[in-house]
Order: C-alpha cells, then sequence, then structure tokens
C-alpha cells in the first residue's frame, strides 16, 4: 500500500514552503524534521505537556495533535521567528534569561508562545492570571517560580511605553 | 508514538463529506478539533482508514439566536463560544464550564460538536447540554433529524449518532428570567477531567419558589447522569439552606457513580453531595440576583 | 585573588542557544541516511516467549532489519553490575541485569523482545506491529508484601525473589528500647515515582566502516562510563568510540542508568547495517522502558526517653527494585543512611531486602532514596512528639548532633562505600531561621485556632534531612586558555540544565581573570575530555567544580610565569583581570592574555626543559569523602475538608550547601526539586494493577504538577563549608525533593486534626480520594 500523499503549501515564520507530506505526519515532526526547525520539541505526543505549542494562524496550538496536512493555506510561529533578529531577543526570552525561567530548556519554547499569545491579550496580568496561563505546559526542572518571575518582568517591559529620545 | 497510515480528504462541501461518511460508515472519521481524536490516534487506539476532515466547511461554525434557542454550529471551536457575547448574555452556564477545559491551546481547537460527538462521561460539556435540555442535529445523506439531549448519549463514547451521520448543530435552551446557574468541578489538577462536576440551574416563580429545577453529573456514570429525584425535590421550595442540604442528600443517594483511578465509588459519590449543595448554593443567589 | 563571580547571581552562558531553540537535543541530530528505529515490547509482565515470529516485519514497507535475542549471537547478555554493592557484612546478593533484547522470559510490561530499523519510525512502528509473538503468560508478582511468599520467581534462580538482603547495625538496639521509656512502633509506606523528564530518552548511532570509529549520541549523564562499556561490549577500542551527550531535557537520575537495551543495540545494529541509526523514545514507552524507582515499606520502631530524646532506631524493609537490579543497592542503602539525618541516633538497627517484581526496573531518581529513609524518621519524630507532649520542632532541635561534633561518625557504610560519616554541619541555625521564616510560633498561637474557628482546616509541618552529597569517585577538567583570549574549560560530566555551562564558567573565570561569558565550557563529549563518571547524586558543583577550580589555578600560574618572563618583572607586580595582564603602576606594560598563549606556544626557539606548551592544565580531584548538607522544609497548607483539595499557603525552605557558586542557578534547583516533591507527595502514583499492568500511562493520569499546584517558595540559606574541598562545597541538587511526603504528612494531619481522630498518615503519595478513604467518615 502506498502512502497517502498530499501536497501542502505553509508559511513558517514568515518563510512560504511547498512540500509532499504523507497524511499521517504530525506537524511536529514536519517542523522539525522536514522543515528542520528543531526549537519546537516534542514531549508526550498527547496534547498534554505543551512542549509542542505554537501559533497557528496567531493562536497557540499543539503540534502534536495536528497533522501537517492540515497546515495547508495556514500560518505558523515557531520559537525561531521570536527574536527579531540574532542580537535582539522577544522581550519574553530576554526576561527568561535575567530571571534564570529555564534550566535544561526542553519545555521553554513551548512555553514562550504560550506567553507571547497571553501577554498580548492580558498585557498586565496578576501572578495568579500568570499561573493559570502556564498551567497547560509542563515543567520538570524550574518548579515555574523563576517562569512566572519571568514572565512578569516581560509584561512590564512590554507595557512601558518606548522611551523617547531627547 | 505514531498513527496508524489512512486516507486524508479535505471536505470541501457538507454534501462531499456525508458522501464519503456514508460510503465508509465506521472505517471513516471526521476531523475537526483533533484534540480528542488525535490522541487516540497516536496510541494506536483509535486507526479510522480514513479521516474527513471537516474544518473548512462553511456555516457549520457560530452561535446565533433562533427560535427562543440558543443555535451553536458543530463546528464552533471552545475559544470563540468563551468570547461570544450572544452566549455569555443568554446561557452563563456553558460559559462557566468552559475555562475548565483542558487548556487554552486546546480550546483553540478543540469544538463543541467535537466533544458532543466523543461524548466522554467525564467531560463538562455533555452535562450541561444535558441540564439545558438541548438538542442536536445530526445530519446524512439521508436527511437531518434532532435528538433529544436525554435520547443522545447511550453509554461512554457512544452516542445516537448513526455511523454516516454528522452532527451539525447544538440547540440549547436560552437562561429564562430569574434563572441561576452553576457549573462546579472538582479536579486533580486544572483542565483534567472532573473527578465529578455538577451543572446546576434552578429558577424561580415570581414568588422566589422554585419553578424548575436541572441538576446533572458529569464523572457520575457512562453518560452524563441527571439526578431528577433531587431535583423535583427543589420544586415549590423556598430554596434556603435546609432544602439546598436535601437536595444534595438525595442526589448523593441517588447517584451510582462507577469509581476510576483517581477517585473511588465513596468519594465521587460524597463530591456529588458536596458539589451539589455548593452549586445549588450558588446558582439560587445568582437566580436571586437576576431578579 | 579578588573573586569576581564566585558566588554571584550570574546569568546563564547556555540561555542563548536555549531560548532561540538551536541547542541541539537528541531528536535534533540529522545524519544523511539515517535510519529510525522502533521496538516492540512486552504487553504482559511476565511470560515466556514460545515463539516469535518476525518474517511479516520484515516484509514491511521500508524496513531493513528486524533483530530479535536469536540473531544477537554472542551479543546477547546480561549488562553489567554498574554500581556493585559495598561491603556490608553478611549482604546476601543476587545481581540480576537486563539483556538487550529478552529470550526466554519476559519479566515486566515494556521489556523489549525484538528491533525494528525502518526508513521512518512511522513505519517501524508500522512493522512492529505485524511481529507475531506466542506468549504463554505467567502469575505476575507485583506486590510487595506477598512477593518473598510467592512460588511464583521472577527469576527462576534467585529463591522467594530476594535480590538482596543487607543489615546494618550500631550501638545496642534491643537495650535502648528495654531501657526506653516509650517505644513507637509502625508500619510505613513510601512510594516514589518516575522522573518523566520533559524530554524522553534517545540514541543515534552512527558507525564509519571506513574509520573504524563508532559515534554515539545518548541522551545520557555519564557519557564517560558509557563509552567504556559499550566499547567493551562491541569490541572497539576506547578511542574508535566518541559518545555525545547533547543538550539533555532533563535528566534526574533514570538517564543515568545503564546500560539501556537501545544504548547496546543501536550501535550494534548501525555497525552491521551500515548506517547511521536514531532511536527517540516516545512517552509511553517511557512509562515502562526508562527506570523509576518505587515502593518501600518500612515497619519501624523509635526508643525515645520521656523528653524525647532518640535511644534507638529499629527499621526492617522491603524495597521494589523491579525485574532486574543493575544498580545494585544505592537507594535502599541511602534510605538505611539518610533516616538518621540530623539527628544523634546512638543505637541503629536496619535490616532490608530488596526484592524482585514482575515490573520495569528501579534506579535512582532525585533523592534515590533518601525519601523513604526521611519518610520514616520524620513521622516517628512526629508521633513521638505528640505522645510525649513535646513540639514538632522542638523534639528535632532536642536531637541534633551539635555544631562541634563533626566530622560526625554514623558508623554505617553509605553508597560510597566509606562509612557514613558528616564532614561539617550546623543544624540549629537552618531550624530557626525556617521556623521565622514560616511564622511557626505566630501561627500555632494566633492563626491556625483563629483560623480553626471559622470553619477552616490549616496546618503547619516542618521536616529535616540531611543528604550526602558530592561523592567520588573523581572528575577532571582540562581548561586552556585560547589564542582569541576565550578560555576553554572541558570535563567529563554532562549536563541536563542545572547550568554547568555557567556556574563552572564563574569558577574559571575568577581564576584566570576573564569576563563569564568568555568562558566555553564543554561538558558530555568524551572526545573533548576522555575521564570522569557523570552527573548524579548531587556531586557536580562539589567535584568538577573543584576539579576546575584546580585546573584554572594551575592555568592562573602559567599566565603569571609566562608574563613575569615577558616583562622581565616578579609576578607580584602583575595583577590579572579583564583578560590581560598588566604590570602594577606601569600603564603600557600590558598584554591579552590570547597574546600571551600566541607566545606560549612558539613557532621558533627552544623551550625549557620540562615545560609544557601553552596556556593549559588538565586536574582531577577526587573527595576524600561525601560531603552532608542539610535542610529544613517548612509549609503552611489549607485543606477543604470536604473535597480534600489542598492549596499550599507558604513554603520555605532554609538550605545550606557550604558556598554557593551562583545563587540564582541554586535557587532554580531547590525550587525544581520541591516541585517534584510535591508531585510526589500529592500527585504522582504509578499505578500497578496485580497483573503488572500500569494502569495510567499517559500523562492525562501520571499526573505532573502544573503552575497552579507549586506555590511561590521562599527561600533561605546558611553556609557551613565544607573541609572536604578547597572551595567548601556542597551537593543541592537532589534537596529540595528529599523531605516533601514527610512534610505533607505532618502538615495534612495537622490541618484535618487526624491525630485527635486516631487516624495517622503513614503513606505517601496522599491524594483527596485516598484521604477521604483514610478519614471515611470520621471527620465532621
Amino acid at each position: 500500500m502506498s502512502a497517502d500523499l498530499h501536497a501542502i503549501a505553509v508559511t513558517v515564520n514568515g518563510t512560504d514552503y511547498q512540500r509532499q507530506v504523507e497524511s499521517r505526519l504530525l506537524l511536529s515532526d514536519f517542523i522539525r524534521h522536514d522543515l528542520r526547525l528543531a526549537g519546537t520539541h516534542v514531549g508526550c505526543e498527547h496534547g498534554v505537556c505543551g512542549a509542542c505549542t505554537v501559533l497557528l494562524d496567531g493562536v497557540a496550538a499543539r503540534s502534536c495533535l495536528m497533522f501537517a496536512v492540515q497546515a495547508d493555506g495556514h500560518r505558523i510561529l515557531t520559537v525561531e521567528g521570536l527574536a527579531q533578529d540574532r542580537d535582539s531577543l522577544h522581550p519574553l526570552q530576554q526576561a527568561f534569561h535575567e530571571t534564570h525561567a529555564l534550566q535544561c530548556g526542553y519545555c521553554t519554547p513551548g512555553i514562550l508562545m504560550t506567553m507571547k499569545v497571553f501577554l498580548e491579550e492580558t498585557p498586565s496580568p496578576s501572578e495568579a492570571e500568570i499561573r493559570e496561563a502556564l498551567s497547560g505546559n509542563l515543567c520538570r526542572c524550574t518548579g515555574y517560580q523563576h517562569i512566572v518571575d519571568g514572565v512578569k518582568l516581560a509584561a512590564e517591559r512590554m507595557a512601558r511605553p518606548p522611551a523617547t529620545d531627547c | 508514538m505514531k498513527p496508524a497510515p489512512f486516507r486524508y480528504v479535505r471536505a470541501r462541501s457538507c454534501a462531499e463529506a456525508l458522501d464519503l461518511k456514508a460510503e465508509h460508515g465506521d472505517e471513516a472519521k471526521f476531523l475537526a478539533g483533533g484534540q480528542s481524536l488525535i490522541p487516540t490516534m497516536n496510541f494506536r487506539l483509535a486507526q479510522p482508514a480514513i479521516l474527513i476532515d471537516i474544518n473548512e466547511l462553511a456555516g457549520l461554525d457560530g452561535v446565533r439566536v433562533d427560535d427562543g434557542a440558543l443555535r451553536i454550529g458543530a463546528l464552533t471551536r471552545y475559544r470563540t463560544l468563551e468570547r461570544d457575547a450572544v452566549l455569555a448574555r443568554h446561557q452563563p452556564l456553558v460559559r462557566e464550564a468552559l475555562p475548565q477545559i483542558a487548556h487554552p491551546q486546546i480550546r483553540n481547537r478543540g469544538t463543541l460538536g467535537g466533544n458532543l460527538a466523543n461524548a466522554d462521561p467525564a467531560s463538562e460539556l455533555p452535562a450541561v447540554v444535558l441540564a439545558l435540555g438541548g438538542r442536536l442535529r445530526a445530519q446524512s445523506v439521508r436527511g437531518e433529524r434532532w435528538i433529544d439531549a436525554t435520547d443522545y448519549f447511550l453509554g461512554a463514547l457512544t452516542t445516537a449518532l448513526e455511523p454516516d451521520e454528522m452532527l451539525t448543530e447544538i440547540a440549547l435552551a436560552m437562561s429564562p428570567p430569574r434563572t441561576g446557574t452553576c457549573f462546579l468541578e472538582v479536579a486533580r489538577r486544572r483542565g483534567d477531567f472532573a473527578l465529578m462536576g455538577v451543572a446546576a440551574v434552578v429558577t424561580l416563580a415570581a414568588d422566589g419558589t422554585c419553578a424548575d429545577a436541572r441538576l446533572t453529573y458529569c464523572g457520575a456514570g457512562d453518560t452524563p447522569v441527571a439526578a431528577p429525584g433531587a431535583a423535583a425535590s427543589l420544586l415549590g421550595r423556598t430554596l434556603g439552606e435546609d432544602d439546598v442540604r436535601s437536595a444534595a442528600a438525595l442526589a448523593e443517594r441517588d447517584l451510582d457513580p462507577p469509581g476510576n483511578m483517581h477517585a473511588g465509588k465513596a468519594f465521587q459519590r460524597h463530591l456529588a453531595g458536596v458539589l451539589t449543595r455548593r452549586a445549588l448554593e450558588a446558582a439560587v443567589a445568582r437566580a436571586r440576583q437576576r431578579n | 585573588m579578588a573573586t569576581r563571580y564566585f558566588g554571584a547571581r550570574v546569568t546563564r552562558n547556555e540561555d542563548q542557544r536555549l531560548l532561540t531553540g538551536s541547542a541541539l537535543f537528541i531528536d535534533d541530530v540529522e545524519l544523511p541516511n539515517m535510519l529510525h528505529a522502533a521496538l516492540l515490547r512486552s504487553p504482559h509482565a511476565h511470560a515466556r516467549i514460545r515463539r516469535i515470529d518476525t518474517s511479516k516485519a520484515r516484509g514491511h514497507d521500508g524496513v531493513v532489519a528486524v533483530y530479535t535475542a536469536a540473531d544477537l549471537g554472542d551479543f546477547l547478555r546480561p549488562g553489567p553490575l554498574v554500581v556493585p554493592p559495598p561491603p556490608i557484612e553478611g549482604l546476601v546478593f543476587n545481581d540480576r541485569t537486563q539483556a538487550p533484547l529478552a529470550k526466554d522470559k519476559v519479566r515486566h510490561v515494556g521489556e523489549p523482545l525484538a528491533i525494528v530499523i525502518a526508513e521512518s519510525r512511522y513505519l517501524a512502528e508500522d512493522a512492529a506491529a505485524l511481529i507475531e509473538v506466542d506468549y504463554e503468560p505467567l502469575a505476575a508478582i507485583v506486590d510487595l508484601t506477598r512477593a518473598l511468599e510467592d512460588s511464583a520467581r521472577v527469576h527462576d534462580d534467585a529463591p522467594a525473589n530476594v535480590a538482596a538482603r543487607a543489615r546494618q547495625a550500631k550501638g545496642d538496639y534491643a537495650a535502648a528500647a528495654a531501657r526506653a521509656d516509650r517505644v513507637i512502633r509502625r508500619r510505613l509506606t513510601y512510594d516514589h515515582g518516575a522522573s518523566m523528564p520533559i524530554e524522553t530518552r534517545g540514541v543515534v548511532a552512527s558507525w564509519d566502516s571506513r574509520a573504524r570509529h563508532l559515534t554515539l549520541w545518548d541522551t545520557t549523564q555519564a557519557p564517560v562510563f558509557v563509552r567504556n562499556g559499550l566499547a567493551a561490549m562491541l569490541g572497539l577500542g576506547e578511542r574508535q568510540m566518541r559518545v555525545i551527550a547533547p543538550f539533555i531535557g532533563g535528566g534526574f537520575g533514570p538517564k543515568i542508568m545503564m546500560f539501556y537495551p537501545e544504548e547496546v543495540l543501536l550501535p550494534w545494529a548501525a555497525m552491521r547495517l551500515d548506517r547511521p541509526i536514531k532511536w527517540i523514545e516516545d512517552r509511553l514507552e517511557h512509562f515502562f522502558a526508562t527506570t523509576h524507582e518505587r515502593s518501600q515499606i518500612h515497619d519501624a520502631e523509635i526508643a525515645l526517653s520521656q523528653d524525647g530524646k532518640i535511644l534507638g532506631v529499629k527499621d526492617v524493609f522491603l524495597h521494589d527494585t523491579g525485574a532486574y537490579n543493575p544498580y545494585g543497592l544505592t537507594i535502599p542503602i541511602n534510605s538505611q543512611c539518610t533516616l538518621l539525618g540530623p539527628y544523634v541516633v546512638p543505637a541503629y538497627d536496619s535490616t532490608f531486602t530488596s526484592v524482585f517484581t514482575n515490573t520495569p526496573i528501579v534506579t535512582p531518581y532525585r533523592g534515590a532514596g533518601r525519601q523513604h529513609g526521611v519518610f520514616v524518621i520524620e513521622r516517628l519524630l512526629d508521633i513521638a512528639a505528640s505522645e510525649l507532649g513535646i513540639d514538632r520542632a522542638e523534639i528535632r532541635r532536642r536531637n541534633f548532633i551539635a555544631p562541634d561534633a563533626f566530622p560526625y561518625r554514623n558508623d554505617i557504610i553509605y553508597q560510597d562505600f566509606a562509612p557514613l560519616t558528616y564532614d561539617s554541619g550546623s543544624y540549629e541555625p537552618v531550624l530557626d531561621k525556617a521556623l521565622d521564616m514560616v511564622g511557626y510560633r505566630r501561627f500555632l498561637e494566633e492563626e491556625q485556632p483563629r483560623l480553626r474557628r471559622e470553619g477552616r482546616a490549616v496546618g503547619i509541618g516542618v521536616a529535616c534531612y540531611v543528604e550526602g552529597t558530592g561523592i567520588g569517585p573523581y572528575e577532571g577538567a582540562r581548561v586552556q586558555v585560547q589564542t582569541n583570549g576565550k578560555v576553554s574549560v572541558a570535563s567529563g560530566i554532562g549536563t541536563q540544565g542545572q547550568g554547568h555551562f555557567t556556574s563552572f564558567a564563574q569558577i574559571a573565570a575568577d581564576r584566570v581573570g576573564v569576563d563569564v561569558r568568555d568562558v566555553d565550557v564543554v561538558t558530555g563529549d568524551t572526545d573533548q575530555f576522555y575521564w570522569g563518571a557523570g552527573t548524579f547524586a548531587s556531586r557536580g558543583a562539589v567535584v568538577a567544580g573543584t576539579a576546575i577550580a584546580e585546573a584554572s589555578g594551575a592555568v592562573r600560574s602559567k599566565i603569571l610565569r609566562l608574563a613575569s618572563e615577558h616583562f622581565e618583572c616578579a609576578e607580584v607586580d602583575l595583577v590579572l583581570e579583564d583578560g590581560h595582564v598588566a604590570v602594577i603602576g606601569a600603564p603600557g606594560l600590558r598584554i591579552s592574555l590570547g597574546e600571551l598563549a600566541r607566545k606560549a606556544n612558539p613557532m621558533r626557539g627552544a623551550v625549557r626543559p620540562d615545560s609544557e606548551p601553552g596556556l593549559e592544565a588538565t586536574r582531577y580531584f577526587g573527595p576524600s569523602g561525601s560531603t552532608t548538607a542539610n535542610g529544613v522544609h517548612a509549609m503552611i497548607v489549607e485543606v477543604d475538608p470536604e473535597t480534600m483539595m489542598i492549596e499550599i499557603k507558604t513554603y520555605v525552605v532554609v538550605h545550606d550547601c557550604g558556598t554557593v557558586i551562583n545563587p540564582l542557578i541554586l535557587d532554580g534547583q531547590i525550587h525544581g526539586g520541591v516541585a517534584q516533591g510535591i508531585g510526589n507527595a500529592f500527585y504522582e502514583k504509578l499505578m500497578f494493577d496485580a497483573d503488572g499492568q500500569l494502569t495510567n500511562a499517559s500523562l492525562a493520569d501520571y499526573l505532573l504538577p502544573t503552575a497552579l499546584d507549586v506555590p511561590r517558595m521562599r527561600l533561605g540559606h546558611t553556609v557551613t563549608p565544607s573541609p572536604l574541598n578547597p572551595l567548601g562545597m556542597k551537593g543541592a541538587g537532589e534537596a529540595g525533593a528529599i523531605p516533601v511526603g514527610a512534610l505533607f504528612a505532618q502538615a495534612i494531619e495537622d490541618a484535618l486534626g487526624l491525630r485527635a481522630l486516631g487516624i495517622e498518615l503513614l503513606e505517601i503519595p496522599l491524594s483527596p480520594d485516598r484521604l477521604f478513604q483514610l478519614i471515611g467518615g470520621k471527620r465532621a
């Protein structure tokens, strides 16, 4: 029996890709191995740990719970697309570095993507709101406290209006 | 855990989707949000031969009011429901249950129809739909029919849908005046399936006594279950503390939860009593506020 | 020498790569022509294998090979005993280790029988499903209390399923009990769980048949030992093999277990097929294929005087070692030793029997058996406190080892094969600080009574522990100033997120006089550094850190000597900082380290006899003994008496791990350990049924705590330096996880007033359901 192949066109981090994929290829595997964007990590393949979270048309989704073929015609943002460029990190990334919000770093990309949209929707969250928003992403290393600190710090910086030059 | 091979078809129309389903029956499954289906496929517990992707079918999502009822398209994502103003105004019970369902990433993709077609008895929305006298619209190449919620849930993960049918719409009662609702659950962690959950609806008569009451539960059986005896005991009552406690005791007595790995039968039964009392207290208070 | 970085909250060097998704984890290794492996695993906990037919699998699309035990020939041997037992008198020890593939019998669910190698993991799984196996199921031995009497045997030649029996004793317990005012006996059960790192395991093996060289990427915490052991198994010289431990997404212990079947099979197959092969464990496999810690059952008793002083402890316990015991007795010995805690225990008699069961292998997971020992002593002290009318904190204080009693000999043997000796410690200040931070007095005297009057169930717990850390054998490090001025540090130890790239850089940067950002740390690559043991038992900072300090110090000496020759001045006239050496008071006389490094490797001229090129040094450090850290956790918890759901209101940790390299990293380690402790205490339980089936093998049902379940913690530190290494460091990696079970039991008992109802919490894990069962209808 031959594989069920489909042509797809998907935009990832602003770049257009055309590929042929087998229908059962998980989106997480497609991103990581076909597109070689290995920053998105796989932790469980049953939608619980959140490590594979990407943004699909601007909304957080678990890439292990989608088939690549479903992404045809859609926009995806992964952790590789988060920083403006090599030298300027997204405020979340910078804040996470300062508050030691990552240890092994494996769950971190999924958390960054989740928190990015969370802060866009809730720019001044309380600690309780942050923890609730984080509750769909499992971390086994940090105990979450420094992550919460990092999100708070990023929120403060993102809310501050840009400094004006005199 | 990689899924077994399948054939994928992206349906461009409802007719195409229904034709395919009629042709393949139980060998084909509809792919909507995929948040329940895809994990089971990754575990190879489900191995459909054909997946019919219905995500792009037009007209199957959205919330509207029609003929005195809330009409929700089966393809409406939880995310949309959370933010829908019509739903917020007319049926707060749904809104209260939604944040208990999994996590935002899941709610961004998962759909109401997918949830109800999956019919997990520990899931919140089947109990809510039952409490609100929901009616479910099923379509097939043979036509369409409406199924009452009381006839729809047949067993764990088993519904009255025929192998060739697709769920397309759900009709729910709008919250009448002087009605208060409450959804409460106990889960090990936020977003987990409930150890026990209750949906309570209380409607007051003009004199403040109880005109109608509904109590339904998730996690209490292999389908969402009602506690009609407990609900009936409230009719005509002034709904003070004693009335509420009696109803809770009745619910605890009448329910026969199965027990699971996280909560034994006795604990589930006990939680049902506790949650019934708390949910009724809240529903009654809200009903009085809406006066 | 001024220290700029040591002790500072330096943010991490490794973060940039991790934050931008550009760090290499095992599944990111992509090699041309790479194949993928999947394993067929036993669905039975105990069964004979009558027949295995792989023909349909072999013929499947995309399949390159299918191997069973029959195909392995001589290669099919039980793995080595990784940790032989310490020299305990009268020890009974039956080592039974796992083979790469099961041949006649499977002994736990998930034990592998065959490996399929195909063009993709998807195809490999398809083919594995086509392998036909005739099993003859056998009765599974699962219940620890019955395993010793069970006529069924996990190993046909290990009678009564005994893996080991060991007794350690000091003093005369019988005499102590005879003269005691109070003897308290209880059965206590402690079930630790699975480490569940967010990244599972993985192996990539690549054989270069022309160069006759094997490269293995492996999520191992011990790359040097993996290289040495595998090279021997594969008939290769150590120099023909390179093991690379890339960035690892959480280790916590089970990733140091060796040799996992996949670690052994992948290189063997890669050498036969002459193509690189990758195997990534999926989460479902991880529940069976990666090791756990599990339960112990203790029948323990404590003998005390009326004023609460411990006269002796006796403990007889069973330890579940799973189907095989490659890790020897590490865990039960840790339990035996850690039970003594920070207390004077004049008489101690501890016997354990390690038992084979038809469940996955048990090897150390963060805490490694210490939790079990701490649970026993802390619960016994709580019960004693209640019966004797002494405050819980006070009874602990009365039994503390005095600060002038160190080094304190406990006279029983620890996991490092040496008699357990506490090198240093000062326990009362730690307790005092914890009690102060949690507001112990105020809570018991004012807050708790007030909240109880409001009908709320709030309780407080305090738990103490001592942890042996920083054990040998040794680690090594090579430090080198490169001609670009950057300092390279290489060590054999690996990394799984604990910040080695930074903490090691801090040590080197201070000594070599460079910016911490200019130190590149390489760990986990056996080609970069040949020797070492691994990351385990809270030893990285202590052992490798000391080696790095020594090597950096040696490089510093070379720098100063070479610079003094260059500037023709005395070494005392030199200052080394900001990557330069300068003559004090002579502004023009300054040279960069990079240039000095170039000078240290001349292209012409003679060199002094016995000198070495470059600014490089390699040093090894083997501690003379383990160094003991200690701490106190205190918690205030509220329990909803109707639903048994908990809310942690306050969580305090006061910890003494000697001198601290990086307080920011240390805080993170404590937070993470406590989170795992909370999981262990109230959320995580591996649920095996009577047939040895794991009924909750998914993250939906094996409950890891989330950000809503782990509270904000307040941390305090005291510093009692260790005399066993020049920097005075002690280990800290496991501390957060150790006393949490004992703490939960105490605090929840207090919150629900259980003692007054005659109910004691003598088991971990707890849960709302379990509390309901234990309490029944007794509470109003």
